[in-house]
């Protein structure tokens, strides 16, 4: 499995990360000779087999509705790199045009 | 009387006995830290008047005649478990600054059993790695040979456990991120059931398989800390609501009759031979105290690292999506709101941002079924070899790492290299089973060796009891 330059790029792209000319060369061989190495999974026949997501699997897990006490809204916004009237302040999102 | 020198459980009875105080024992672990660590480099954090200040707190309950299992035994916590007004980095530069606003579940536990937190210990970012070299603030070293790693991701716990810089410790294993470092550093450390600890208020890393784990110099130590962390949280909803057992009353060093299973998969070529001589040695011990050893098969050992390699980038490429420096952390403003978030992201370091690219191609659309969904299923038989060989044995025994403890730099820049040393451990992860490291002797060059005990489903009483009867018996 080898993976092209665009690959990496596009990638980078979908897990919204900005990486450096060095970086995109590095993971390109990187990644492919991981992926390489993944296909021995191919050597296993899976017809039939049904999917593991959880080792101990538990379903429809449920608590009653009430409602309790939450955080205090200063421990909340206390870690946010910029706020103001009790918001998260971020860059528009939204052309204003 | 050094007390540094003290076991958890000796300390223990030290502290019930009146022979010492919890502010004494804790003023001794905090002055060991500032002479020791310089060179260990175990903690990202130590909180040394929090510290003391639970260490009085602790005194003055005993005074009043309380007693609680942890009452004043100084603990370490991995940094990547929250705590209250506490930073918590996961080893990460895009955490640098965060303070948890709430403990985790486990740090409530032990603080409920009246355990005094030492500080944070460092960590491979976001607990990826098996050396602490990818931690962003610096590399953990060796106690026995400080040119060496001391293993990771919860390298910082096991050093400073081996090291007398705490009595107990948590980490947290993924994939092998407890035991690992345990054997590297000759302390005992277990990973429980995927269930038995609740993960709320641990950073994320990859969902389906971290579990939060502890370590001790003992076995008895070890288990006083799992004893006071374990348990059911209504707050992580995979948590397990089933009763806690005794778990220290279950060391009693009785296996006579124990069918202990030793699979063939585990002694491959490319293991160290002192490795396997000294697991071999201990497989030997353990028939000599009247255990059962018999022959079994894994047979899909071999894919559990591509499986997990897999699976857990594709976990970790979802949970790491939080990191966007908009509630939290630090914020890297560019041109506009998408691309403020890819220079924030660029915080990452190198690892963190390899496993987020595999994951995020292994769910990408046209490759999903081919990769992750493949390893979905692999993961079944990785899952079903265990269940099968706990139908002939009670517990499993096979060495913790192929080596001892590897150069700082030896492989740092080889990630396929790096994953190999997890290949014993993390099939443990992928299955319903629980494991734990003990050390099994040294090699030729003095460096520690872990024997992993693999038990069943929420059987961690048994593995504890058969490491602590070949701990009492150790040559």
């Amino acid at each position: 499995m080898s993976l092209t330059r665009g690959d990496v790029e596009k990638i980078a792209h979908l897990a919204r990360l900005e990486l450096t000319e060095a970086e995109v060369a590095l993971y390109q061989s990187q990644l492919s000779a991981i992926l390489d190495y993944a296909t021995r999974l191919n050597e296993l026949n899976l017809e039939g087999i049904s999917p593991t997501a959880h080792a101990v699997t538990q379903q429809n897990v449920w608590r009653e509705d009430v409602a309790e006490p939450s955080l205090p809204m200063d421990a909340v916004l206390f870690n946010a790199p910029k706020q103001a009237n009790n918001q998260f302040v971020v860059q528009a999102v939204l052309d204003e045009g | 009387m050094d007390l540094t020198t003290l076991t958890l459980t000796q300390l223990r009875q030290a502290l019930r006995s009146g022979a010492t105080t919890s502010v004494a024992a804790t003023q001794a672990v905090l002055d060991h830290i500032v002479a020791r660590d310089n060179d260990i480099q175990s903690f990202l954090t130590i909180t040394d008047e929090m510290a003391l200040e639970q260490a009085q707190q602790a005194d003055q309950r005993r005074a009043n005649g309380e007693d609680s299992p942890l009452l004043g035994i100084p603990v370490a916590v991995k940094d990547i478990i929250c705590t209250q007004g506490v930073e918590t980095t996961a080893g990460s530069k895009i955490l640098e600054g965060f303070v948890p606003p709430y403990d985790a579940f486990v740090v409530r536990q032990l603080k409920a059993a009246g355990a005094v937190i030492l500080g944070k210990t460092n960590t491979d970012e976001f607990a990826m790695g098996s050396s602490t070299e990818n931690s962003a603030f610096f590399t953990t070293r060796n106690p026995y040979d400080q040119t060496r790693v001391a293993g990771g991701s919860s390298g910082g716990s096991a050093a400073a456990v081996a090291t007398g810089m705490a009595y107990g410790a948590l980490g947290t294993d993924t994939g092998g991120s407890v035991r690992q470092p345990a054997s590297f550093c000759g302390v005992v450390g277990l990973r429980p059931t995927y269930g038995r600890m609740s993960r709320w208020g641990v950073v994320a890393f990859a969902s389906t398989l971290d579990q939060v784990g502890t370590f001790g110099r003992t076995v008895a130590d070890c288990t006083a800390v799992f004893q006071a962390a374990a348990g059911y949280d209504p707050m992580d909803s995979t948590s397990l609501n089933v009763p806690v057992p005794d778990f220290e009353a279950a060391l009693t060093g009785d296996i006579r009759g124990l069918r202990v299973g030793v699979p063939q998969e585990y002694f491959i070529e490319g293991i160290d031979k002192e490795v396997e001589t000294a697991v071999r040695n201990a497989i030997a011990k353990l028939a000599e105290l009247g255990a059962e050893i018999v022959e079994i098969s894994l047979p899909h050992t071999a894919y559990a690292l591509p499986v997990y390699y897999l699976i857990a980038p594709a976990e970790a490429s979802a949970n790491l999506a939080r990191y966007d420096g908009i509630r939290f952390g630090p914020r890297v403003e560019g041109a506009d709101m998408i691309d403020s978030v890819k220079k924030t992201r660029a915080l990452f370091g190198p690892e963190v941002k390899r496993r987020i690219m595999l994951g995020t191609y292994a769910l990408s659309a046209g490759y999903y079924e081919a990769y992750y969904g493949r390893a979905l299923k692999a993961r079944t038989l990785i899952k079903q070899d265990f269940l099968n060989a706990f139908e002939k044995v009670d517990v499993i025994a096979t060495p913790t790492s192929p080596t001892t403890a590897f150069k700082i730099g030896a492989i740092v820049d080889d990630p396929l290299q790096m994953y190999l040393q997890d290949i014993f451990t993390l099939p443990v992860n992928l299955s319903a089973s629980c494991g734990l490291s003990v050390p099994c002797g040294f090699d030729s060059q003095s460096l520690p060796i872990g024997l992993q005990l693999i038990g069943n489903t929420l059987q961690e009483a048994v593995i504890l009891n058969v490491a602590f009867a070949f701990e009492q018996n150790r040559d």
